[in-house]
């Protein structure tokens, strides 16, 4: 399914979600869709339909539940809740995120010392 | 972020079963989704009227935020689902549209594949009930068949009661040996106090038997070592189709005591429905009860037991040969005769062996040739896929233009040809289990464990892999060729796609005439096989079975000869006086019947050293015997006056007359019996004792009214030109007149009795015979449609040359000759396979040549005159072509 981009963004995605459920509590799809684009600012366009993909994902692995419910207006939607194995993931997750940005830091680093000799 | 999937299999497990599950639940989740889109638009709408736009405004930046409603739908339903298996049942949607387009074509490919799944499940059914399921009894691959190496026929497979108790008690290599009387005969028992008389059938087995062969009964207990002692209580198992039969299934039956030939025995126990007697040990005939042979009273009797052993764990059956090669010399006919040792021989083989290894060879060939006719079916589906594509060829372009890969266009056409062989095999499968139900149920066919054919777990495997393997077979050459269809020119209009369509012509001339080349090896092969048949038939019996019928005679004699004979001389006189019957006589065996040898034997005066003469096969028959069986006598027949008081009389076939006076007429001379001294009075043709196709041996016939041969009961047999159905009740109730202990029996017309005989030949000549005929019509379908197919393509050609001048007789015979040249080819090719399969299956064959010219000429000129008329009916369009009509379509 899909080519290695694609799957890339999900994978991000995917934590972003889990991060903003995590953070926030139980919210509905476009409550999660609505935080990841305040707090990235204007750096990532979502298309906010594409959460529902990433939604189903994650409930499927057993990473967050949902159930129907009554939003502020009082409008039927479907909330969003992180696991205790989705939380166990998140903390993975997150800690490879950091290795990764750490060691691709150093990686292009590398080449700006290069230059500046 | 491979590291994600280090969450386990556990994992991996989890998102399957939910993403299964999704699938089938693609419904409510759809309307779920649904839901949550439209509840997120619209609360991104609210928050955009809420900073101050427009409702209108406020949706359409809502719905441009989303990103694609639809897109979104189907990327979560791609995430959540199996996408595989939606693409699967779309393919299969697309192609059962398209197969319900093109009923006539898809009827036809499904009828066919039908036909060819259907033989060879039933085959294979039958295959693998006689050669590969083991036999129905514990660990039956230690079990051995005993009997020497190469037997003579007659008595000599078998042991006197010495040999087997010397084997049981010497030998090392078997845990224990077992056996039964080899002798009995149909309907050998009288079953009285229950209604009317009845005839049973019963074997006396070895108190071991059971044991031996680790068959528990499903009801009571088996035989106990006092009731195989003489003077034991008398006791009795039933076969369990007896029991359900004859007590309608009665469980109380155990215990009780039924009369049997006049005598109280008591019904010990009664046998599972899975061991089947004659099913293993006498194909084609059924056994009613089972009883407990006793030794000493048969000790004297000559070689009467068939042995079977069971090897101890780890002896191998060369070990039971070796040791079998010093041990059974050193047996006793009989121990008080000294001089009664060392005429035994033993060569265990494996049970199996024995009881279908004879079948192998036959059964072996039938697989070859229901295997051919699958392959025609595949060929010819080919084909017709084939015609398909190139008429689909438009169709497939655009699909390509329009981008669908090549893979995806084979995938649609292996889809189809699946679908074709799915359906195919469904009501093969339903042909195949009303046919085997048949075949399980017809007693009459004299093939071993054919009673339990059933459509099992076995061969509904091999029907998935014969449907799979079939599918592919046929369906990937039509569905790689018609993928690398030239998009261009398939696509201009008015085209015909001349050069596809001649390589079309040429790939489908290649199958048709290897269709022509398959078909050939199995019509040779079905002829051979069919001469073989007919020779058989046509073997002389040396008795007429077509105006004989036998009916088992109950009488009392007491043991006095004269009372016999005055018996049997009154139900002679009474039954002769029925009208329709025209000659009356008894025997106590039957030609075609129960194998029984005696000592042969010699001329008087003659000295011959031991093992010099043969056995001989004996009758025991009364006067007037000969003349109702249309035997061909020369010299006189037995007369009521010839008994004790009278000199000893006997009558022998050809080859023991021959044998003993090769150079006299023997009708005259005295010969010697046992101690008895006997005149020749005829001599008559060799008769068929055991079998038809084997070798005929000494036959000796002797009087019943001498009491030096006590007959082992006695068969009515009458010569009659009526059905000997219809005298059957008149017959019978005269002999309850005499008698009314008769039991109640049908006449046996002896032309069945010969039928059993040849039912195995008939059987395999049947299926063969109807694969070849299959084989030929799909070979002729194939033929027509590629000549058919030429002879649209040519229109426009064929219509100029008649606008130039070519007469219609002209066209008609190009096309013909075109038919013959494929048949020429295919025909050539197939009968030089055809030689190399005469070879292979010439032990099958019975006074035929494998290179039976007959044969390799008759078939092929049926092969050429159905390609014939394959051929005549497009040959017949193209000559009615007009060519205005024909040019004017251009």
């Amino acid at each position: 399914m899909g080519d290695a981009k694609l799957d890339l963004l999900q994978g991000t995605l995917d934590l972003m979600v889990l991060q903003t459920l995590a953070a926030m509590g139980e919210m509905h799809g476009y409550g999660i869709a609505r935080r990841i684009e305040q707090v990235s600012g204007d750096e990532v366009l979502l298309n906010q339909g594409t959460i529902y993909a990433a939604l189903v994902r994650l409930q499927q692995r057993g990473w967050i539940e949902a159930e129907w419910g009554a939003s502020d207006n009082n409008r039927r939607a479907k909330f969003y809740s992180i696991t205790k194995r989705g939380r166990k993931q998140l903390a993975d997750d997150t800690e490879y995120w950091r290795r990764l940005a750490s060691v691709m830091g150093r990686v292009l680093a590398m080449g700006e010392e290069v230059e500046e000799q | 972020m491979t590291h994600k999937r280090r969450g386990s299999w556990m994992d991996a497990l989890r998102r399957t079963q939910a993403r299964v599950a999704a699938f089938f639940r693609r419904d409510s989740m759809d309307r779920d989704l649904e839901e949550e889109v439209a509840a997120h638009i619209a609360m991104a709408t609210e928050e955009n009227v809420r900073r101050g736009l427009s409702p209108e405004e406020a949706r359409r930046r809502a719905l441009v935020r989303f990103g694609g409603v639809e897109q979104a739908k189907e990327r979560q339903r791609e995430s959540r689902g199996l996408p595989w298996l939606d693409t699967v049942l779309q393919d299969l949607r697309y192609t059962v549209r398209t197969l319900a387009r093109d009923r006539g074509f898809a009827t036809v490919a499904i009828l066919i594949l039908a036909l060819g799944i259907g033989a060879n499940v039933v085959v294979f059914s039958v295959v693998n009930t006689i050669l590969l399921r083991p036999l129905p009894f514990y660990d039956p691959s230690r079990l051995v068949w005993i009997a020497p190496e190469h037997p003579n026929g007659l008595s000599d497979s078998t042991y006197s009661v010495d040999a087997y108790e010397d084997l049981r008690s010497m030998n090392r290599s078997f845990e224990d040996v077992t056996g039964y009387f080899a002798f009995s005969t149909t309907d050998n028992y009288k079953l009285t106090g229950r209604g009317d008389p009845k005839p049973v059938t019963g074997i006396m087995v070895a108190g071991n038997f059971f044991h031996v062969l680790g068959v528990e009964p499903q009801l009571g207990r088996l035989f106990t070592e006092d009731e195989s002692r003489k003077g034991g209580p008398a006791a009795v198992l039933l076969a369990h189709p007896f029991w359900q039969r004859q007590f309608s299934g009665d469980r109380s039956i155990v215990g009780k005591v039924i009369t049997l030939d006049n005598h109280p025995v008591t019904v010990v126990g009664v046998l599972p429905e899975s061991f089947d007697f004659g099913a293993a040990f006498s194909p084609g005939s059924k056994v009613d009860i089972l009883t407990p042979v006793m030794m000493d009273e048969i000790r004297y009797e000559g070689n009467t037991l068939a042995l079977i052993g069971r090897l101890k764990p780890g002896a191998t059956v060369e070990q039971a040969r070796a040791e079998a090669k010093t041990l059974f010399p050193q047996f006793y006919w009989g121990k008080k005769y000294p001089d009664s040792k060392g005429n035994y021989t033993g060569w265990p083989i494996p049970l199996k062996d024995y009881v279908s290894g004879k079948l192998r060879r036959s059964l072996v060939v039938l697989w070859s040739a229901v295997g051919l006719i699958l392959l025609i079916v595949c060929v010819n589906l080919s084909n017709l896929l084939l015609a398909r594509a190139a008429a689909r060829s438009k169709e497939f372009a655009l699909r390509s233009a329009l981008g669908a890969g090549r893979g995806r266009l084979i995938r649609q056409l292996l889809t189809e040809s699946l679908v074709l062989a799915v359906a195919g095999a469904a009501f093969g499968l339903a042909l195949s289990y009303a046919l085997l139900r048949y075949l399980a149920h017809q007693g009459s066919i004299a093939l071993p464990l054919l009673n339990s054919v059933r459509l099992d777990t076995a061969a509904l495997l091999w029907t998935l892999a014969i449907t799979v393997s079939t599918s592919v077979l046929f369906g990937l050459l039509p569905g790689v060729r018609a993928s690398r269809a030239n998009v261009q020119e398939a696509l201009k209009d008015g085209g015909h796609g001349a050069t596809e369509g001649r390589k079309h012509e040429a790939m489908r001339t290649v199958l048709v005439v290897s269709e022509v080349a398959l078909a050939c090896v199995l019509l040779i092969g079905a002829g051979l096989l069919l001469r073989s048949f007919l020779k058989v038939l046509d073997v002389d019996l040396g008795f007429q079975p077509a105006t004989a019928a036998a009916m088992k005679l109950d009488y009392d004699d007491g043991n006095s000869t004269d009372r016999r004979s005055a018996i049997l001389q009154n139900v002679a006189r009474r039954v002769s006086a029925i009208p329709g019957i025209d000659a009356v006589g008894f025997s106590d065996n039957l030609p075609l019947d129960r194998n029984r040898g005696w000592g042969g034997p010699r001329v008087k005066g003659k000295n011959y050293k031991p093992g010099e003469v043969p056995g001989a096969f004996v009758y025991i028959v009364s006067p007037g015997y000969m003349k109702a069986m249309g035997m061909r006598l020369r010299g006189r027949d037995f007369a009521w006056s010839d008994s004790d008081k009278s000199e000893g009389v006997i009558i022998l076939n050809r080859k023991a007359a021959k044998g003993l006076w090769p150079d006299e007429d023997p009708i005259g001379k005295i010969a010697v019996l046992g101690k008895k001294d006997v005149r020749v009075i005829g001599v008559i043709d060799d008769v068929r004792d055991t079998n038809i196709e084997g070798q005929t041996g000494w036959q000796m016939y002797l009087p019943m009214t001498e009491s030096d041969w006590g007959p082992d009961g006695a068969y009515l047999v009458v010569r009659t030109k009526l059905p000997p159905a219809q005298l059957s009740g008149t017959v019978l109730r005269t002999l309850r007149e005499i008698n009314p202990n008769q039991p109640s029996v049908e006449f046996r017309p002896m032309q069945r009795v010969v039928d059993h005989a040849t039912s195995p030949r008939q059987f395999f000549v049947l299926l063969v015979g109807t694969f070849a005929g299959l084989g030929l019509l799909l070979a002729s379908l194939g033929i027509y449609g590629v000549i058919s197919y030429s002879v649209t393509r040519r229109t426009q050609e064929i219509g100029i040359r008649m606008a130039l001048g070519a007469s219609p007789g002209h066209v008609q015979i190009g096309v013909i000759r075109n038919t013959l040249q494929m048949a020429a080819v295919g025909i050539a090719a197939g009968a030089v396979l055809s030689i190399a399969m005469a070879h292979l299956i010439s032990s099958l064959l019975f006074g035929t040549a494998p290179t039976d010219p007959p044969t390799f000429a008759g078939m092929p000129v049926l092969l050429v005159a159905v390609a014939l008329l394959a051929g005549y009916l497009p040959a017949r369009r193209a000559s009615r072509i007009n060519p205005m009509v024909a040019l004017r379509n251009e």
